[in-house]
């Protein structure tokens, strides 16, 4: 067993015993949440910052497969040269932007009209309106994605919440996009009946089917870093640059929390032995 | 107790001011002078805290609202528009939400030190019952702040709260169309709670100032709950106490840090990055973890009428504090049977907080109504008869008696020998 399934066992068996005891088993269940597996993010804790190649392979995950359907109309083309992100040169970002089609206007006529997209637009979104996307989609809305890795409540239960206070984890929100796109099962366990339109995926977070069919497969978006071209690596990508769009400003908190927590606790001990060498004339 | 002020005008000037207005020694008396009990502990400094992070709230507020749009289309951009784009936006907006939470962890370690010493004994009643108000108007502030993001999380939670005046029979339903300025929550109400969001702040300073000047009437109480007897139980406020609270105020910063840098979501609910959706209700509405006790309260009967009720009830309770609690001695260290009631009462308001986050059903229900008799049952029938029935432990003759008769190993002997005269 690899250590990360021992501590899943481990935490299963423990939520059992405490069930058990508390008699709490059948409400736990009513509610059940999708079991989120922790994986590992390199702006995960005190000293974690963006890998800028891997927002930049997220980003071209986003752009062939997730952009088709969903928007992230918070960023604007300029974030994607700015500090704490995917770093494109930006030569690359106007390049980017120019792509994009978006609409302006009105002219001197009156008319609104189309041009190339400039690095202070944000990304157009795919459909013009939420009633368009549901009647593109079969009914079902494709959420606009900038917010999507904090906008998720993945439950994490006592006592896990307590420990994260202490470990930081604050990267449920990838985890679940991470264990989402890595969910699909082809076939449904035996008795469970997936009506037409809907896709079988015990990971999401409100039952466990949703109107999104998996949407990659191996080698479907090309990376010219050397990334191997799995499932598995475009989750991870696309969650962290997911993650950027939703806290781009991550690198910069946690840098400039560096430096004001050290100097916190070096004024804190000065103030500690002034303090103390104060009242020590005074018996209390 | 701030006897006349020692501060005396030297400059021309100085002197010109102190015939015309005494400001400065007004402040001089109050916190400079003003004698405290020395044996004041560390749950003492967060009076100080309260200070300060009202202090922060309020900037970091004021620079908020000059960024943000109070209009329920533009509100939820508006915010990300400060996460994004404003310098340090996100910064400042962390700060506020996170200071939030900050301020009611301090004010409730803040109320459970005055309950375990007896703070809000006589000469202190209304001592105590301006922070009830002040309170009351934070748990008013900070419902109304968490609306203004527009998301899911604030839609909801104000069509949740505001309906609770629903329950009142008659003047129920106008009372709760009249909250909203129309048949639902909308940009009306978020126009006024914005409104209110801005103005209560500062009637808080304000009942914060009645609050300190109350404090300095009667003076601060202290570990042992006894009064002081002379001015060898006292030190100035300056330096000791200004210095004691800034260590303390620090490292109550390091800990607003750990979160505003590391954990800055931690404490807030991800359906609030949903924008606000009156169509899409969420599988859970919880408020905010300050809350959460209440509104376990709030759901723990069976009736409407009768949870706002007993809501509201929790927190009136404690205005009557001063004179449920018959006993005389006020320091629950004298106080052997009242300690342990005191920690079972903390224990049963986490259980409560706890209930408030669960669903409302099956075991979590049961609980909460053992919970919540309990939480009345403590402050109406525990209390009174415990200050009858209690025999208390001996009192020290004066705080500095105590301090000397603890610190025969606590004290620092070698500096208390080094400087004689300061040897209370």
């Amino acid at each position: 067993m690899t250590k990360r399934t021992i501590v899943t066992r481990l935490r299963t068996a423990i939520a059992a015993a405490v069930m058990l005891a508390t008699g709490t088993g059948a409400a736990l269940a009513a509610g059940e949440a999708p079991h989120v597996v922790k994986q590992s993010w390199s702006f995960a804790g005190p000293f974690g910052s963006y890998d800028p190649a891997q927002l930049q392979r997220g980003f071209k995950v986003y752009r062939e497969v997730c952009s088709a359907c969903h928007g992230i109309n918070r960023v604007a083309f300029r974030n994607l040269e700015e500090p704490g992100g995917p770093l494109f040169s930006e030569a690359a970002a106007r390049q980017i932007a120019s792509e994009y089609t978006v609409i302006d206007g009105p002219n001197a006529d009156g008319e609104m009209f189309e041009r190339p997209a400039r690095l202070s637009d944000r990304f157009p979104s795919p459909y013009p309106n939420e009633e368009a996307a549901r009647a593109a989609q079969g009914g079902a809305y494709p959420p606009d994605l900038s917010l999507m890795a904090k906008a998720r409540a993945v439950h994490r239960g006592f006592p896990w919440f307590v420990f994260d206070i202490f470990t930081q984890y604050q990267e449920a929100g990838p985890d679940y996009i991470y264990g989402l796109l890595t969910g699909y099962e082809e076939e449904p366990p035996e008795g469970v009946e997936v009506p037409p339109g809907m896709y079988y995926n015990t990971h999401f977070i409100a039952g466990k089917m949703l109107a999104m069919p998996n949407p990659l497969s191996d080698d479907q978006v090309e990376y010219n870093d050397g990334a191997p071209q799995t499932v598995d690596q475009y989750s991870r990508d696309v969650a962290a640059f997911l993650m950027w769009t939703a806290e781009p400003k991550l690198d910069e908190r946690k840098q400039i929390g560096f430096k004001a927590m050290i100097f916190m606790v070096i004024f804190a001990g000065a103030l500690y032995f002034t303090k103390r060498r104060l009242w020590d004339g005074v018996a209390h | 107790m701030s006897g006349p002020s020692s501060y005396q005008p030297n400059s021309r000037f100085e002197k010109w001011l102190e015939a015309r207005l005494p400001i400065i020694s007004m402040v001089h008396a109050q916190a400079v002078d003003f004698p405290s009990p020395k044996n004041l502990n560390y749950f003492w400094t967060f009076g100080g805290i309260l200070t300060v992070m009202l202090v922060v709230q309020i900037i970091t507020g004021v620079v908020l609202v000059m960024h943000y749009t109070p209009n329920a289309a533009m509100a939820f951009d508006s915010v990300e528009h400060i996460m994004r784009d404003v310098n340090y936006g996100w910064l400042l907006r962390y700060m506020h939400s996170n200071g939030a939470s900050m301020f009611f962890i301090a004010v409730y370690i803040h109320i459970f030190r005055g309950m375990y010493y007896g703070s809000y004994k006589e000469p202190r009643e209304v001592l105590w019952i301006l922070g009830v108000i002040i309170f009351l108007l934070m748990m008013a502030t900070a419902f109304m702040g968490y609306v203004l993001p527009w998301g899911q999380m604030s839609f909801w939670g104000a069509t949740v709260i505001t309906n609770l005046f629903s329950a009142f029979p008659v003047v129920g339903e106008a009372i709760v169309t009249w909250l909203w300025g129309g048949f639902s929550v909308d940009n009306p109400t978020l126009n006024r709670f914005f409104a209110l969001h801005y103005l209560l702040p500062f009637m808080i300073a304000g009942v914060v100032f009645l609050h300190i000047w109350a404090l300095h009437v009667a003076g601060n109480n202290n570990p042992t709950g006894i009064s002081v007897k002379s001015k060898q139980d006292t030190v100035s406020f300056h330096p000791y106490y200004t210095m004691k609270d800034a260590f303390a105020l620090v490292c109550f910063f390091i800990f607003f840090g750990w979160f505003l840098f590391w954990a800055p979501n931690y404490l807030g609910h991800p359906d609030n990055y949903i924008p606000a959706n009156p169509m899409v209700t969420p599988a859970h509405i919880v408020p905010e973890w300050y809350f959460l006790p209440f509104y376990a309260i709030l759901r723990a009967i069976p009736s409407k009428l009768g949870g706002v009720l007993a809501m509201f009830g929790a927190i009136a309770v404690l205005f009557l504090l001063p004179w449920l609690d018959t006993s005389k001695v006020r320091s629950a260290t004298f106080r052997p049977l009242y300690k342990q009631f005191f920690w079972v009462f903390g224990f049963v308001c986490v259980m409560l907080g706890w209930l408030g986050a669960m669903p409302a059903e099956g075991i979590y229900v049961i609980l909460s109504r053992i919970f919540t008799a309990y939480y009345f049952l403590h402050f109406l029938v525990i209390l009174p008869v415990l200050g009858m029935i209690e025999t208390p432990k001996p009192l020290p003759a004066s705080i500095s008696e105590a301090v000397l008769k603890k610190g025969g190993g606590a004290g620092r002997p070698a500096a208390a020998a080094a400087a004689p005269e300061h040897r209370g």
